[in-house]
């Protein structure tokens, strides 16, 4: 019983969810959970690789073109390389422009991978662009995006 | 014990790329979703991920909430020998899960 009376109390009442948007506090309604940026991204990618500037090519980032639910999306990351022991990714971070945070995932590995891939399945919260960046043991950074519209975002749902 | 599900092939020859396919049954909490009365659901997710080839990490991945539920990694491995192969996966209390499959390299 008591229960019950505690969800009627917490339930918002339709003139107070009003008055509260009226007064410019509806976004209480809604989590308010600061969102990444591209520039926050590369704050991120900055932090990461000890301010070293990646250059576009070499990585490859695979997502669908559309997305109809956020919550799963089947990704992809490719690098070029020969991946010997001369030459060879060591790591592979992954980060979205649009999330709550910017990371998502970072793979490391070796010359024993034989290759430089990576699949997995992401949550997009909004269209956005997905980049990855990917450090070789020479220490030279590369990066690659792709972009995706998605209809139903993830994160906060 | 989480549900491991792992696709690898129990043969190759020595030399050869092979694909391995390893998913976990797991939510993934954002941390970021409310429940219905409004409260903010704990963030539980797995972190780390290793794949161990006869004691050597040959993969290891880190996990923020932007991967979704029951997560999949998809990577590759060269057969160097015959041996086993371990994939690990640690939560943010440090509980490890894990699975192995056994690899007969030719």
């Amino acid at each position: 019983m008591k229960e019950v009376e505690k969800i009627d109390n917490l339930r918002f009442k339709r003139r107070s969810v009003l008055k509260a948007s009226a007064l410019g506090v509806g976004a209480l309604v809604s989590p308010g959970v600061a969102l990444a940026t591209p520039a926050g991204v590369e704050k991120s990618i900055a932090s990461l690789f000890g301010g070293r500037v990646p250059e576009a090519g070499r990585v490859t980032v695979k997502i669908p073109p559309i997305t109809e639910n956020g919550t799963s999306v089947a990704f992809m990351v490719n690098v070029e390389s020969p991946m010997t022991l001369e030459d060879h990714v060591v790591r592979i971070a992954v980060f979205a422009e649009e999330n709550p945070v910017p990371d998502i995932a970072r793979f490391e590995l070796g010359p024993r991978a034989g290759i430089a891939r990576v699949e997995s399945r992401i949550r997009m919260n909004g269209s956005q662009r997905i980049r990855a960046v990917a450090e070789m043991n020479d220490g030279s950074l590369w990066s690659g995006y792709a972009f995706s519209i998605v209809t139903l975002a993830a994160c906060l749902l | 014990m989480l549900m491991i599900r792992i696709k690898a092939p129990s043969k190759a020859k020595k030399g050869e790329v092979i694909e391995l396919k390893a998913m976990i049954q797991h939510k993934m909490e954002t941390g970021y979703r409310r429940d219905r009365y409004g409260r903010q659901i704990p963030k539980d997710i797995l972190r780390r991920f290793e794949c161990i080839y006869n004691d050597v990490v040959v993969f290891r991945a880190e996990f923020f909430p932007a991967v979704a539920a029951n997560p999949i990694l998809v990577f590759h491995t060269i057969a160097t020998e015959s041996g086993t192969l371990l994939f690990k996966w640690v939560d943010e209390a440090g509980v490890e899960s894990y699975d192995k499959v056994e690899l007969e390299v030719v």
